[in-house]
């Protein structure tokens, strides 16, 4: 598999361009919003009125300037379309070279596309949403720090570069997490995301360095085209650190705890941030680090099982909850497993993980714009088992929310359909007991994705209303519908659009192909004939969704939950990932950290209390406490003194 | 020095040949120094402290022109040499690494006699106490604060100060390096004492400081001794010869007496296990104090320290190289480790400054050229930061006490959103995010390290880990002073003259600029790498 595809990276890596025309006008893709964010936090409340409509603006400016980069590399032909943009000298001192530049190629553009325009959308919808927050400068301010943050991610030409973007997008992640930060247990959220995310960053920092060492670069083209003369165990390292930076941002398995807490921050964010774009971006990693993880096979394996186990873990949670947002968020995780699954099946999977990862963009961006409008018209409530038959009061987000329902379930003709279809083909093409194993847990993912989002339609929308007497559901403004409504209709036939069934090869497919290498269906036949997979796909999908019309429509909803089985029990409490967190982690943490700070105050200092008495402490014992720490001071020098010359001399 | 020939030798009397224009920005801060005692003697009280911030000011700004001329317009590297039986030896070397050093401590310097000056409406500097030589809470020390007192003195101390540190990484042999340790220290530790507030916990750091240094200089002495024994000479280059032709009798007294030497010069930059002072002297001292000595001590000790490793025993380095290896790592996991526990900012200053000796001893470790234009850079980097993090420090008042407590932080963010958010980005440099010097920083000295083979690679990676244990801890601060409500409004930034201003200023500039274009100041790092052997 490598053997073919080592040299195609290659060569996409040595016909990278210049950018000329449009693309050389690139760096305003990052430049505009940035200038936004800056313009609104230090403008402070004098940009109160104007300010959001300004950062929107920008918002939808850079989405010009992408889509005329586009349009610019449609004019080269296919193996062609890399355009290299040089912004500056990082450290350009001596052996250490680092340049600063951008990278437009296919892969590159797509998420550009993605990032401004739902990113505008929803920019557009918080226009409305955010409306009577009294820091919504704020909250635009960031909106658009995460907006160039994300851009340059994904514009990077190099890691290193990448990892500021990466390191932007958590910032902004966080402030946005924690923007409704006079409810502790908000603040206490944006803390957790923070550090499920610095353990992540930590194997990016690792990875960097690791790369550094092997290659003693860090930009895309000469790591591509290096790989091959690197050995088998750095690369399988750099994959593995690769992975842990991915399972951080993306919230995969184990570092999956943040992304339900995460919830915690306004709508439009979660929407954005925690559904369409930032949390995709280990997506975007892999597939972009394609030559190492082709080259290191038990990195890839090591992707494809991260992937499965939190499809089917993010699915099983996403059944018990009843809190609207924390469903979607279980949900998010579960179709991220899709795409990290297919990214980790190599060639096959790579375009396939992205375009599922542009239509789960659409379709969960439209859900959760529509969970907004729920809350919106409900005040803010989040209980399921508080709403039903809103369908009557909400007409348009029922509607919306309805065809990105459909396409989550991979209907035909709905954009899932295209895309996550493609993934199930794809785990089932293989040797031995991996297609099998893969094949059927996204089979089975599948069906159970179909239970839990028809569960969330039905419950909110269906069934008898069981809302209180003083909530008066409305629709919501315009601003926050038209948003919904350009969603919905991506959601209903981006998928179609993009996998269009006619040509020969899918559009994505040839699109994405300079980037990953092109996959030559005729290699590669799944372990079961298509259309059996196709058959049995929707038959799993309509057996859930049966089971949930039967208990969630024909049936009363609870309006508290019962107590359910023991896997209810605990998938509500996310599988108990918090627990085994916390009795893994964190005690032991604490404990050692305890103890050597035990050691350190007690044990080295002598005297009780140490600085602690002496701040508040009496005259007296001043005096005894100061002899006694300087003593023991000077004894631990000694003490050092003493092993390390008794070392040496034991050594010599 | 080198020519101090006592007692039977022969009597030929060769006078140094001593290059002042080298020597200059040295002579002009000791010259200040004494004009400074001149100003406490005969200038009258009322206009006392003007003089004095001027003659500092001044003198440190001629010592920079001076050294900035001399680097570009004097044939840089000979100066207070001696040439002796055709090695090159002195007791003053002024070669690259001590140009940039030098540039970097006076610009330290500078900083931190600008905030050091902050009076704050008051008549003296608002950080040190009006008498010093009052008992504490005494009637002596209200009279004194009652007759607008105050101790001017700690500017001359302070010059003092800089010289040593000027010529610490300057010195060419062991003993002119001992006389720079002292002259760096002795006014430390005074200006330790001075604190105006909770003035014993200041009189116990500087007592503590006092002692614990004046127990590692013994080491360094005791090792110079030993080496001596070993070598025959105290000149590095001597020393490196006499490795070089092993096989004398005295091979044995090589490793404890670099032991020992390393072990004085570790003393001052705050490596585990010599490293129990630091949160003590650091929560203790002036906080203007305890900035400069933050960043200045550093940057002058890792010099003294690349100089005796890189120039002296640089052969041995089989014999070391382990035990250093060892302090790196340790100095590494205890101070970011034990930050975690911190509730004093200062403390926790302290020992975020304890985990960057570790990351920088990575740096030294390369044996590298691109190790030492590495570890300038850090040095450079960090000191900017520091000197400005703690002027922020001292600034955060409550009852016109300062404000140590982490707990008195919160919602810092939301009452004094600028201070806070330059006390957030100067967090995020020590924490090395990118954009930041931090960053720039570490990537300088990690990336050698790596290319120095595996005992580098094992430390970058537990760099890397210890820098992950370390943003936690800053970002901890971060979410006090934004995401947590305030127990109160007590707690207050005072407003800072243009002084303390523009340190911070300057200091937070910096810091972003290393971050975005290190580019010249790496460069110059790279080209000031080159010792003279």
């Amino acid at each position: 598999m490598s053997s073919f595809l080592v040299p195609l990276a290659d060569s996409a890596a040595a016909a990278s361009h210049p950018a000329t025309g449009v693309a050389a006008y690139g760096w305003l893709l990052v430049a505009l919003p940035l200038l936004g964010a800056a313009i609104l936090l230090v403008g402070g409340r004098r940009t109160d009125s104007w300010g959001p409509k300004l950062a929107t603006g920008l918002s939808w400016a850079a989405f010009v300037v992408g889509f005329l980069v586009f349009l610019n590399l449609l004019g080269y032909a296919g193996e062609e379309r890399s355009l290299s943009l040089h912004l500056y000298s990082w450290v350009p001192a001596g052996q250490f070279q680092l340049e600063a530049g951008m990278l437009f190629d296919p892969l590159s553009i797509a998420f550009v596309l993605l990032v401004t325009f739902v990113g505008s959308l929803i920019h557009v919808y918080s226009l409305g949403y955010m409306e009577h927050d009294p820091d919504k400068r704020r909250f635009f301010a960031y909106l658009n720090l995460f907006v160039a943050a994300m851009l340059l991610l994904v514009l990077a030409d190099s890691y290193l570069l990448l990892y500021v973007g990466w390191e932007g997008v958590g910032l902004a992640s966080y402030l946005l997490i924690g923007f409704w930060n006079f409810n502790p247990s908000y603040a206490s959220a944006a803390n957790k995301a923070f550090i499920a995310n610095r353990v992540g960053d930590v194997g990016m920092a690792v990875a960097i360095m690791f790369l550094f060492w092997q290659f003693g670069a860090v930009d895309f083209s000469t790591v591509n085209g290096a790989v091959d003369g690197a050995s088998q165990g750095a690369v399988t390292a750099i994959g593995l650190f690769l992975l842990l930076a991915a399972c951080g941002k993306s919230a995969q398995f184990p570092l999956q705890s943040w992304l339900g807490d995460a919830m915690a921050g306004p709508t439009p964010v979660s929407a954005l941030i925690h559904a369409a774009t930032m949390v995709t971006a280990g997506v975007y990693l892999v597939v972009r680090s394609h030559a190492i993880f082709d080259a290191a096979p038990t990195a890839q394996l090591a992707v494809v099982i991260v992937g499965a186990i939190t499809l089917i873990y993010g699915a099983i949670v996403g059944c018990a909850k009843d809190d609207i947002k924390k469903a979607l968020a279980a949900s998010t995780m579960s179709q991220i497993g899709y795409m990290m699954l297919a990214a980790g099946l190599g060639p096959v999977g790579y375009a396939f993980a992205i375009f599922h990862l542009l239509t789960h963009g659409f379709f969960k961006a439209g859900m959760f714009l529509g969970a907004g409008s729920v809350m919106h018209g409900m005040n803010d409530k989040v209980d399921m088992r508080g709403f039903g038959n809103l369908s009557s009061a909400m007409k348009i987000t029922w509607a919306t929310f309805g065809l990105g329902w459909l396409a989550i379930l991979g209907v035909p003709p709905f954009a899932g359909f295209w895309s996550k279809d493609k993934i199930i083909e794809a785990a089932f093409i293989g040797e031995g007991w991996r297609p099998w194993v893969f094949g059927l847990a996204t089979l089975i993912g599948a069906g159970i994705t179909a239970f839990y989002m028809s569960r969330l339609f039905f419950m909110t929308f269906h069934g008898k209303k069981r809302w209180p007497e003083d909530a008066h559901p409305h629709e919501s403004p315009p601003t926050m519908i038209y948003p919904m409504m350009i969603l919905a209709a991506g959601s209903a036939v981006l998928g179609l659009i993009l996998a269009w069934p006619f040509a020969q090869t899918a559009p994505i497919v040839s699109w994405l192909a300079p980037v990953v290498g092109g996959h030559d269906g005729a290699e590669h036949h799944p372990v079961l004939p298509v259309p059996v997979i196709t058959v049995a796909t929707l038959l799993v999908v309509a057996l859930g969704a049966g089971y949930a019309w039967l208990r969630y429509c024909r049936d009363a909803v609870p309006r508290t939950a019962p107590v359910g089985s023991l896997l209810t029990r605990a998938a509500r409490q996310d599988l108990y990932q918090d627990q085994v967190n916390e009795g893994l982690l964190m005690r032991p943490g604490l404990h050692l950290t305890r103890a050597l700070v035990f050691l350190d105050k007690r044990g080295v200092d002598g005297a009780a209390g140490g600085l602690a008495a002496l701040i508040g402490g009496s005259s007296s014992r001043l005096r005894r406490v100061q002899n006694g720490l300087a003593r023991s001071y000077a004894l631990t020098m000694l003490l050092g003194v003493v092993v390390i010359l008794g070392v040496v001399w034991v050594v010599q | 020095m080198s020519t101090a020939v006592l007692g039977a030798a022969p009597a030929v009397f060769t006078p140094a040949t001593l290059d002042y224009v080298a020597l200059l920005p040295v002579l002009i801060v000791l010259g200040a120094a004494v004009v400074g005692v001149l100003v406490e003697a005969f200038v009258p009280r009322t206009s006392r402290y003007a003089a004095q911030v001027w003659v500092t000011l001044l003198s440190l700004v001629a010592a920079l022109l001076a050294l900035v001329l001399g680097a570009v317009n004097h044939q840089v590297g000979t100066a207070g040499l001696s040439q002796v039986g055709g090695t090159v030896k002195g007791s003053v070397v002024v070669d690259g690494p001590t140009l940039f050093l030098q540039g970097t401590i006076l610009v330290f310097a500078l900083l931190g006699a600008l905030s050091l000056s902050e009076r704050l409406g008051g008549v003296g500097a608002d950080a040190f106490t009006p008498m010093g030589s009052s008992t504490p809470g005494s009637p002596q020390e209200a009279q004194a604060v009652k007759a607008g007192a105050m101790t001017a003195e700690v500017f001359p101390l302070f010059l003092f100060s800089v010289s040593g540190m000027m010529l610490f990484p300057a010195a060419g042999d062991l003993l002119t390096m001992f006389v720079a340790l002292e002259v760096l220290s002795l006014p430390l530790y005074l200006l330790s004492g001075l604190a105006r507030r909770r003035r014993l916990l200041s009189q116990e750091a500087s007592l503590k400081y006092f002692l614990l240094g004046a127990f590692s200089s013994a080491f360094f002495l005791f090792g110079t001794a030993l080496l001596y024994g070993f070598a025959g000479s105290v000149y590095l280059p001597d020393i490196a010869t006499a490795i070089g032709a092993r096989g004398s009798a005295f091979d044995g007294l090589l490793v404890p007496g670099v032991l020992m030497v390393l072990i004085g010069l570790l003393f001052k930059v705050g490596a585990v296990p010599f490293h129990m002072w630091t949160p003590d002297v650091y929560q203790g001292a002036p906080t203007p104090v305890t900035g400069f000595m933050a960043a200045g001590t550093k940057a002058a000790a890792f010099g003294a320290i690349l100089r005796f490793l890189y120039v002296g025993v640089d052969q041995a380095q089989w014999d070391w190289r382990p035990a250093l290896i060892v302090i790196a790592a340790l100095t590494m996991i205890v101070g970011a480790v034990l930050s975690v526990t911190q509730t004093d900012v200062k403390r926790l200053l302290a020992y975020s400054s304890i985990a960057h000796a570790g990351f920088i001893l990575v740096g030294v470790l390369s044996l590298s050229r691109e190790g030492v234009s590495g570890t300038l850079f850090y040095l450079a980097a960090y000191g900017l930061a520091t000197i400005a993090a703690f002027a922020i420090v001292g600034l955060v008042r409550e009852g016109g006490s300062e404000a140590t407590h982490l707990s008195q932080w919160t919602g810092l963010g939301k009452r004094h959103p600028w201070t806070a958010g330059i006390f957030a980005f100067l967090l995020l440099a020590f924490a090395g995010i990118p954009l930041t010097s931090g960053f720039t920083a570490k990537f300088a000295v990690f990336k050698p390290a790596l290319e120095s083979g595996t005992a580098g690679v094992v430390l970058v990676v537990l760099g890397l880990l210890c820098s992950a244990i370390t943003v936690f801890v800053y970002v901890r601060v971060i979410v006090l002073m934004y995401f947590t409500d305030s127990s109160g409004d007590a707690v207050a930034v005072v407003e800072p003259s243009a002084f303390t201003t523009v340190t911070i200023a300057a200091g937070s500039l910096f810091t972003l600029v290393l971050g975005v274009a290190p580019a010249s100041v790496l460069m110059l790092a790279e080209r000031a790498s080159q010792f003279i052997r």
